[in-house]
């Protein structure tokens, strides 16, 4: 099992419901998020191209703050998913330091906090919070060893692109562009 | 023009807008560290040369400090993490891959040491001590029986601390200004040469002041072969590492780089310590308090310019 998610950036409008979505369902503490809406605007004015996405953890496959923890806390769990367990997270911060993405954050209780693909909602078979909320319907997520999954689908049909994949980490967060 | 503007909704506290998850304990722990590593080098060095009368203070007297340098170096990192009472994970997992435990798991072996060091030297500061209990003068007769295998510890993980505190920040590709492995090295020799400088200040007889000077001329040069050589790998490596050369070349940290780490803390000592060597009257207190400044600000300045630099936005 592989879960991955993808993100379709013509579909998507930059509603922040999905950042709204995963702060509530996660608890997340008022100042802070677990995922963000970027925008992105280049070109030649007037000639300008616009894209949007919606980021987060990107549950690296060689995930550099799995490798810098120096207890374990930051694992890869069942389908590749990048957890952090509180009660052995010391609060040194090198794995916020070694992500690339800066998609950790230090929670205000001391412990280490990011995306964990709403693990708890995926076990009873339900999609992640961002996914289920989002009104363009722009987010798939599923595992890629399942060749029918919403993600195995949609990555097969569409021109794809990952974030700084030169930074070596092998992310499984795409962006359908 | 072409242009890309990027606006990103994220906004948490210690990430951005550029990451500033570390403070003033990691880099004043590195240099604590560092100059343990420096001191306790020597001790074993000239220990296992014979030269233990020849060099009183390198291996009597400056191992005197490291229990105390260590010490506040651990409650400096102990005053950086944010989940405090699960700070014993560190002693519960050995974790190959991660720096940090690499480190965690070399403190456990050289503070000890160092202490045992210091014990095993108490009479040259104190001539009456006096272990007042058996066990512990049994464990002092085992001790210095077994003092060169002990030298032979410290010798090694010295090395070992002064390389990891450079290797800390080298592991951690996410921030391009880190992640050369010239900052091991680096870091070490810097650990060495503020260590040397330590001697320096302590030492009275003029002999090991002159080799100490010496050594220290020595990391000196070095050092700054190491750092022209990293500006050298940064600015012919990818854009990210282009960016984060450029923070030192015309970018915010440029005076405070050249002018605190390589001017005051190794040209200007490096002349100094030629001066005395050619027998000008410089008091040898003065290029070893610029080295110790120097070695504090190129940890300090590499820890924060670090965390400026990134891959993203």
């Amino acid at each position: 099992m592989r879960y991955a998610m993808a993100v379709d950036t013509k579909k998507c409008v930059g509603c922040s419901d999905c950042v709204v979505a995963c702060q509530t369902e996660n608890n997340v503490p008022i100042g802070y998020c677990r995922e963000w809406v970027t925008e992105v605007t280049d070109g030649t004015y007037p000639q300008l191209e616009m894209e949007i996405r919606s980021e987060r953890c990107n549950h690296c496959e060689n995930a550099p703050c799995v490798r810098c923890c120096p207890t374990g806390a930051s694992h890869i769990a069942e389908g590749g998913i990048v957890l952090v367990t509180r009660n052995k997270c010391i609060g040194c911060g090198a794995c916020i330091a070694s992500c690339p993405y800066d998609a950790r954050y230090p929670h205000p209780d001391g412990y280490v906090d990011k995306c964990t693909f709403c693990e708890h909602r995926i076990k009873n078979g339900q999609k992640p919070a961002c996914a289920a909320v989002c009104p363009t319907k722009c987010i798939y997520f599923g595992d890629l060893d399942d060749p029918n999954s919403d993600v195995s689908v949609v990555l097969k049909k569409r021109k794809v692109k990952t974030l700084i994949p030169e930074a070596g980490t092998n992310p499984q967060l795409y962006f359908l562009i | 023009m072409k242009e890309e503007i990027i606006v990103s909704g994220r906004m948490n506290p210690f990430v951005d807008p550029h990451l500033n998850i570390w403070h003033w304990q990691i880099p004043l722990y590195l240099f604590l560290g560092g100059l343990a590593a420096g001191i306790l080098f020597f001790a074993a060095l000239y220990f296992l040369n014979g030269k233990e009368k020849e060099y009183p203070a390198a291996v009597r007297l400056a191992p005197f400090i490291t229990p105390f340098l260590l010490a506040i170096g651990l409650v400096a990192l102990f005053i950086d993490l944010r989940h405090k009472m699960y700070f014993w994970q560190l002693y519960t997992n050995i974790k190959l891959q991660s720096p940090m435990s690499w480190g965690a798991w070399t403190l456990m072996v050289i503070t000890p040491v160092s202490f045992i060091w210091c014990a095993l030297h108490i009479r040259d500061l104190f001539p009456s001590w006096n272990w007042k209990f058996n066990r512990i003068k049994d464990l002092e007769l085992f001790f210095s029986r077994n003092k060169k295998t002990i030298a032979w510890i410290m010798l090694i993980y010295s090395v070992i601390l002064g390389i990891y505190t450079g290797i800390l920040l080298s592991a951690f590709n996410a921030r391009p200004l880190w992640n050369t492995s010239i900052l091991g090295p680096l870091f070490l020799t810097s650990g060495l040469s503020a260590g040397a400088a330590t001697i320096l200040i302590l030492s009275k007889s003029a002999v090991e002041k002159k080799l100490f000077a010496r050594i220290d001329l020595i990391l000196i040069g070095i050092e700054l072969f190491l750092i022209i050589h990293m500006f050298m790998g940064f600015l012919a490596s990818t854009q990210v590492q282009i960016d984060a050369a450029n923070l030192f070349l015309g970018g915010p940290y440029t005076m405070s780089f050249w002018i605190f780490v390589v001017i005051m803390g190794m040209v200007l000592p490096a002349v100094l310590e030629i001066m005395e060597l050619r027998k000008f009257h410089i008091p040898s207190f003065l290029p070893a308090l610029l080295v110790l400044f120097g070695s504090v600000m190129l940890r300090f300045i590499f820890v924060y310019a670090g965390q400026v630099s990134r891959w993203l936005y």
